[in-house]
């Protein structure tokens, strides 16, 4: 075995010839800097490798770490003797010149965008000298309009989750890429006789053009391949809903702003149904902000199973099983001139009357929405009730679906499983976090099936379950490291721009997916910028698409890319095909996404983890959600498990009690039980895709018995009633009208002025203050979220929640009040009330809580000793303790996820929310170096920036123009425990419910009066 | 007439009821008790009773050692109940301390001769609960290597001082004199007994101990009149100190917002609760010392009886406290309070609320009976569940108060952890080992007090009628 000379030479030198290939392939200005650098020389890589520390070895070594610590350990040692200490020979390459517009110690935001479940959310990303540290919404997608929901939020945590898979690896071995690319080529090669018989691509929905047009082509070049696309909740039913009433499977895109009366069967679309929640809850909630006299307040209606958050703002909610959706829709439509027939569920009939009544009273004006778990017959209802409406092209318009190519998931992975099961597939590519081993109806059996297939590869951020039944796995790039593109609800699409070089050297879909190809080895940017340099009007004219694509960045947006409105017709012969739904005798199990970890990919995510779900309360587990009456009849309570079995299948899962869920009905969310989530989420919850099958994904008959066996579940808030109190205010719309000032009459005590013995304090430069609107709030938890990430909030685990030590700075109250079995909901976010006259600051020993000169309540963590004291005296329980060493100080990534404008605190201090006061502070070096005052807006806390529904509104209230201070002007303004004379900050617009009048439809009261009822007064179920 | 000599005869009685035993002259007296710690032989109970003492402070020592490097978080404290058993243990010794000033100081100004025979142990009881419970306010911190000197106001190059409305810092000044002031007080006390016994010692080493703390007190006319002073001095200074120290405590919950802790009625409250809890230590102490050591007559049935009516009246005055709480919660018209109290009688920790009142209020009731207070083991019996009612008030005070406060989503349970126990017995541990050594190594009763009841001492003022 003799190497020739050539060999060597080209191992160890440079190869002009191939350096020119590369130029000359790369299109338009590309910079290079030395020639090794084009080259990509092994040396190269390993400078680079040094250069960027986001790669360095060192960190995810933990040998290397070792030897850094005992350096570190040994240079304080011999502190005296540094002269004779060896130092660690490190590459430190500074800038030789500054990057453009970076200044040290001062952010960047760039726009990108991130898809999850076929739609984009546009995003504005922090970035820290080259880290990116939080995520805002981008006012100017019409996705995101500026808010963002708390995936987006936390997914930063996941770009630096250290259980990401680092490697490329063949059945475990790490293996270098151009192997892969061997491997691939040489099993593609096997197809190229059956023009790709054996070849399946599955992927996630796919919204993205570039992605979409790649898998066309290698389709064109395979015609016999297939492509899957797979969610694991995907969006059939819709799409076969508007098949069903248009004949094609348009997207309704629903406008609320002009929507008097909403009905949503069985539809959460203000927070985890369908494609655009944050678009629809600024929509929304902008109808539920009372202005003036509270004209042009909307009314909601729900008939769902679960009770949800879009229940919760609901003026008038039915629980119903997902079942009976169907014969209510029915029972409204016929009302409402639709020509069907059917019994609305026993007891609603009258309701469905008043509704449909309500309903036509508004035509023109009202929306009548489908949630995706309902069969297409329910859409297709939906779409019909619109119509007969008038609603369509006013409130509704229709829209080709986001998705490049929309599919029938479900059938399109039954396909695919029964092909492998035959043998008929050769080679099965697997690209996204749609995690079909895990996801895939149970009676698919898909994990002993994929075992059939002779080539496997997988890529994916994790080394998850589907990874590691294939043979070939990728480390997938994170959104924020790799280029793509997204459309989003209307079509909008936009450019997914990174923020940093891939940490563990992942792979866009987009490369993982050109390795089908006849180019197997490009680049994610070449790709997605060739495909958009061909849409592109500029096509030709490259400085002219250079200047439209900088722009694009820029905006995050590419205009002009919305879809049309498509004038569809319901078509005649729908009623035919919108077949009835029998509803469930017995009990009902209902699957739905998960709240905080999504479909089961975000399990491995803390902060998604222990976000505390909107409802229950409940963190790090899924449970079976059960009404009150239901667990008397199973007799079980909170955490006893029950034995739920469902088309043969069995699944064990302790109860939770929700009041307001639809008797006889077990709601369980997806994505929790898993075994290869990363060491975070391995064994959390209960797997609940276990049990679910392919003919009805959403919902099925079941049985449920008692184990006798208990699990401990950890909720953040064990009361759900108000015990009387007045902290969440709210009124009827009449009563608003009649008396706008109810929630001041409703103290417990008042004070009419200032009482204290010190001077009264003056404020004369800025005085901050917040002011939160109960009724716009739907306590998606968006604002918890990003609380965490821009404060540096770590995560505490299951059981130090157990003991009531979560370190929420802000947390989502939620309050029921009236009838158990359909209760009202109250949100209340909770973030420090910075009293004026604040009973944490009198009791500190060593000052270290202490008012500022503009109001807050300042902590000063070096001062802390950590007596508690101050927690003790908050009457809003606040505060949040370190009772243990909660940070993380070893793992590095995370190290570069923290905000490097926030303190990041020890063990055995006290913190609390500071009105993000890096935030004031930055604002106030800008205004000072202009030379002006701050202005209005200009000082977004984290929560209100995230929040869709703007219900936080935060801002200086010495300036009467300012936003809050004219909302606390409000009537409905109320401050919480005003008699306890804390002059608290933060305050409360009080809830106005609009409910019908119609005694059919019978309204709980408003609560916040002194005789609301205590827990054990009411029917005690705690 | 009859009666009238009837009554003096009666009253004669009393004030001639033996405070010592019969038949004792000086020798015996210093005898009987300096020989406890002179003797060579240790007794078998004091090493099994030591070796407790010592193993349970050894779990102290581990707890604390694992709390520093842990955090406290190993205990159950959480959010919202952020005071727990360290604050309820840290009130509890607190409290028990208060009888050994009281015996020491206003008893002694109030001329009270039947303190002397149990003044000497009572004071060494005060400074070992005072030491205990001062581990607790340091160690329940978050950061303990700060808040130890933090706290105080000392003069540093940032010109930072604590932040004295706090009364955390009141308790700082309060406790910190109150252990001085109590440690004084009774080294005092102890000179001219430690000098009899460097006169008796017969070894080298005792004579040299002795000795040296003895601070060479001769005996002289002189000595005695400086003691005198200085014994009315410290203990005029001690009287106000058995108020105020209780008083202070009872800031941190009273000037605090919370439901069931701003109340005015706090400072007395807590101070008869104090003394009550010190008298039912002194004599869970003294019942089975003087059994022990044949001290029946020193510690007499006279001062079992005394002490255990005491007992009933602070008793008495605890409950009525608990009444007046009830009642201005009622009264107050604040909703929270009412809602406090409700939960504090039927919420989730409504047991320890019962168990307290049927032990402090109406275990108590017994002593208004002479055949219980004559009984020692019942009294035994009796006192050392005074002391366990006495900890449940603190608890039931400290956590019902926080796991409800005013916001309900914010309501949580505390449970205790191994941990919290541990550091509770490690104290108790702390406390048997230091007395332990005290009744080894010191007189325990104060000799040359007790030889001024002698009859003996008595010649001269014979005629004066009394004492």
């Amino acid at each position: 075995m003799t190497k020739s000379p050539k060999d060597d030479m080209s191992a160890e030198s440079l190869d002009i010839k191939a350096i020119r290939e590369r130029l000359e392939k790369a299109g338009g200005p590309q910079y290079w800097r030395s020639l090794e650098s084009v080259a990509e020389t092994p040396e190269f890589q390993e400078f680079l490798h040094r250069e960027f520390p986001a790669n360095a070895s060192e960190w995810t070594d933990p040998v290397g770490r070792r030897s850094f610590l005992k350096l570190m350990g040994a240079s304080a040692a011999l502190a005296g003797v540094s002269a004779c200490t060896v130092q660690p020979t490190e590459l430190i390459v500074p800038y030789v010149r500054q990057p453009e517009e970076e200044i040290p110690g001062k952010p960047l935001f760039f726009a990108t965008a991130m898809a999850l479940g076929g739609v984009a959310t546009g995003l504005l990303v922090e970035s820290h000298q080259g880290r990116p540290t939080k995520v805002e919404g981008n006012p100017d997608h019409p996705g995101s309009l500026g808010a963002t929901d708390l995936f987006a939020q936390a997914s930063v945590l996941t770009l630096y989750d250290p259980d990401r898979s680092q490697s490329l690896v063949q059945l475990g071995e790490i293996r270098p890429w151009a192997t892969f690319l061997t491997a691939v080529k040489s099993a593609l090669s096997g197809q190229a006789a059956s023009k790709g018989a054996g070849l399946r691509i599955l992927t996630e929905t796919v919204s993205s053009p570039t992605l979409a047009a790649q898998i066309q082509q290698i389709l064109t070049a395979y015609p016999e391949a297939k492509w899957v696309q797979w969610d694991a909740m995907p969006r059939d039913n819709a799409r076969a809903g508007a098949r069903v009433a248009f004949g094609e499977p348009v997207e309704p895109l629903y406008d609320f702003t002009k929507a008097d009366v909403v009905l949503a069967l069985d539809a959460d679309f203000l927070a985890s149904d369908g494609p655009a929640n944050l678009r629809y809850t600024r929509q929304f909630a902008s109808r539920r902000r009372i202005e003036g006299t509270g004209e042009g307040l909307n009314r909601l209606y729900v008939a769902e199973t679960a009770h949800s958050v879009t229940g919760a703002k609901a003026d008038h909610r039915l629980p119903m099983k997902s079942s009976q959706v169907d014969g209510f829709a029915r029972a409204v439509a016929s009302r409402v001139g639709v020509a069907v027939t059917g019994a609305a569920p026993a007891g609603t009939e009258a309701a469905a009357e008043a509704i449909a009544k309500d309903l036509a009273a508004h035509r023109g004006r009202c929306l009548v929405i489908a949630g995706d778990a309902q069969p297409a017959g329910v859409h297709a209802l939906a779409h019909a009730m619109n119509d007969a409406l008038g609603n369509a092209g006013q409130t509704v318009t229709y829209v080709a679906p986001p998705e490049a190519v929309p599919s029938e998931q479900v059938a399109d992975l039954r396909a695919l499983a029964s092909d492998v099961d035959a043998g008929r597939v050769q080679m099965l590519v697997i690209v996204g976090e749609s995690n079909p081993v895990l996801s895939a109806p149970a009676d698919l059996n898909f994990a002993d099936a994929l075992g059939k297939v002779p080539m496997r590869v997988h890529s994916g951020l994790f080394l998850d379950e589907t990874a590691v039944l294939c043979h070939w796995h990728v480390p997938a790039a994170h959104y924020l490291e790799a280029w793509s593109d997204a459309r989003t609800i209307d079509g909008t699409a936009s450019i997914v721009q990174p923020l940093i070089q891939p940490m563990y050297g992942g792979k866009s879909a987009h490369e993982v997916v050109a390795t089908l190809t006849d180019l197997p080895d490009r680049n994610g940017y070449d790709i997605v910028r060739e495909y958009w340099m061909k849409q592109s009007t500029a096509a030709g004219d490259a400085a002219a698409f250079e200047r439209a694509w900088r722009r694009w960045l820029h905006d995050g947006v590419i205009e002009g890319t919305a879809h049309a409105p498509r004038p569809v017709a319901v078509v005649a012969d729908w009623a035919s095909r919108a077949t009835p739904v029998a509803a469930v005798s017995g009990l009902e199990v209902n699957f739905r996404r998960d709240p905080t970890v999504y479909d089961g990919r975000f399990a491995n995510n803390g902060w998604l983890q222990e976000t505390p779900k909107p409802m229950t309360k409940l963190t790090w587990d899924n449970a079976a959600l059960i009404a009150p009456r239901t667990a008397e009849s199973l007799g079980v309570e909170n955490g006893d498990v029950l034995e739920l079995r469902h088309e043969g299948r069995l699944l064990r899962v302790p109860a939770w009690i929700t009041p307001g869920h639809a008797a006889d009905a077990v709601t369980l969310t997806v994505g929790y039980g898993r075994t290869r989530a990363g060491r975070v989420g391995n064994g959390m919850g209960f797997n609940a895709y276990a049990l679910r099958g392919s003919a009805s994904p959403w919902y099925g008959a079941a049985e449920a018995t008692a184990s006798g066996d208990e699990y401990a579940l950890v909720s953040t808030q064990d009361h759900w009633a108000l015990e009387g109190r007045n902290v969440v205010r709210s009124a009827h719309l009449e009563e608003f009208k009649a008396k706008p000032g109810f929630a001041r009459e409703m103290e417990h005590l008042k004070l009419d002025q200032t009482i204290t013995l010190l001077p009264h304090k003056e404020y004369t430069g800025y005085a901050w203050g917040m002011a939160i609107d109960i009724n716009a709030c739907t306590g998606c938890g968006a604002c918890v979220v990003a609380c965490v990430a821009e404060n540096n909030i770590p995560v505490v685990g299951k059981e130090e929640v157990r003991r009531n030590r979560e370190m929420h700075w802000l947390r989502v109250d939620r309050y029921y009040s009236g009838s158990l079995d359909n209760p009202d909901t109250y949100f209340q976010p909770m973030p420090c009330q910075q009293c004026e006259n604040a009973p944490c600051e009198v009791v500190c020993p060593v000052a270290a809580t202490t008012h500022s000169a503009e109001g807050l309540n300042d902590m000063v963590y070096n001062r802390c000793v950590g007596t508690r004291y101050c927690s003790n005296n908050c009457p809003y329980k606040v505060r949040r303790f370190n009772f243990l060493l909660y940070q993380d100080w070893d793992t590095p990534q995370f190290k570069l996820q923290r905000n490097p404008d926030v303190t990041v605190r020890s063990r055995g201090v006290m913190e609390k929310c500071t009105y993000c006061v890096q935030r004031i502070n930055a604002a106030r070096v800008q205004s000072k170096h202009e030379e002006r005052q701050i202005r209005d807006g200009e000082v977004m806390t984290a929560c209100q920036s995230v929040c869709p529904a703007e219900a936080i509104v935060f801002g200086n209230i010495n300036d009467p123009d300012s936003r809050v201070a004219r909302l606390k002007a409000s009537p409905l303004n109320y401050s919480l425990l005003a008699e306890l004379n804390t002059r608290a900050r933060t305050t409360y617009l009080a809830a106005v419910r609009n409910p019908n009048p119609d005694p059919a439809l019978p309204a709980n009261p408003g609560v916040g009066g002194h005789h609301a009822p205590t827990e054990h007064e009411t029917a005690g179920e705690h | 007439m009859a009666n009238n000599v009837h009554a003096q005869a009666r009253a004669t009685a009393v004030l001639e009821a033996p405070v010592i035993g019969p038949g004792h002259d000086f020798e015996t007296v210093t005898e009987t008790v300096a020989q406890i710690p002179l003797a060579k032989r240790t007794p078998l109970g004091w090493v099994l009773g030591f070796l407790i003492g010592l193993s349970l402070l050894m779990l102290l020592q581990a707890s604390l050692g694992y709390l520093v490097v842990k955090g406290i978080g190993i205990w159950g404290t959480n959010i919202p109940v952020g005071w727990a058993f360290p604050i309820v243990n840290f009130v509890w010794w607190i409290g028990i301390g208060h009888a050994g000033t009281l015996i020491s100081a206003i008893l002694l100004l109030f001329k009270q001769q039947w303190r002397m025979s149990i003044s000497r142990f009572a004071e060494a009881m005060t400074i070992f609960a005072v030491a205990c419970a001062a581990i607790f306010p340091v160690f329940h911190t978050g950061r303990p290597w700060l808040a130890a000197y933090w706290l105080f106001p000392y003069p540093n190059t940032m010109a930072l001082w604590p932040q004295f409305r706090s009364p955390l810092i009141w308790d700082v000044f309060a406790v910190s004199t109150y252990a001085t002031v109590s440690i004084v007080f009774w080294y005092v006390g102890l000179v001219p007994d430690l000098a009899t016994m460097r006169d008796r010692a017969a070894s080298r080493v005792k004579k040299v101990v002795f000795g040296l703390f003895s601070l060479g007190w001769r005996g002289s006319a002189r000595h005695w009149h400086r003691y005198e002073v200085a014994s009315l001095i410290l203990a005029g200074l001690s009287t106000p100190l058995v108020l105020s120290v209780h008083t202070v405590v009872s800031f941190d919950f009273a000037v605090s917002v919370m439901p069931g802790w701003h109340a005015t009625i706090f400072p007395p409250y807590f101070v008869a609760g104090a003394i009550y809890s010190g008298f039912a230590m002194v004599l869970t102490l003294a019942i089975p010392i003087r059994a022990a050591y044949r001290l029946e007559d020193l510690i007499t049935m006279r001062h079992i009886d005394n002490m255990a009516k005491v007992m009933l009246a602070t008793g008495l005055m605890v409950g009525y406290g608990y009444t007046m709480e009830a009642f201005y919660a009622w009264y107050s018209g604040s909703f929270y309070e009412q809602q406090m109290m409700w939960n504090r009688m039927f919420g989730p920790y409504g047991w320890s609320y019962w168990m307290l009142i049927s032990i402090n209020v109406g275990m108590v009731q017994f002593l208004w009976f002479k055949s219980v207070r004559e009984n020692t083991k019942l009294l035994f019996v009796i006192s050392l569940l005074v002391n366990v009612g006495m900890w449940l008030e603190r608890f039931v005070i400290v956590v019902t108060t926080l796991a409800r406060d005013f916001i309900p989503s914010s309501w949580g349970m505390y449970y205790p952890t191994f941990w919290d126990f541990a550091t509770y017995f490690g104290t108790i541990g702390l406390f048997l080992t230091l007395f332990f050594l005290f009744i080894r190594f010191v007189p325990m009763i104060s000799m040359f007090e007790v030889r001024t009841l002698l009859p003996q001492a008595k010649v001269e003022t014979d005629h004066h009628g009394g004492h």
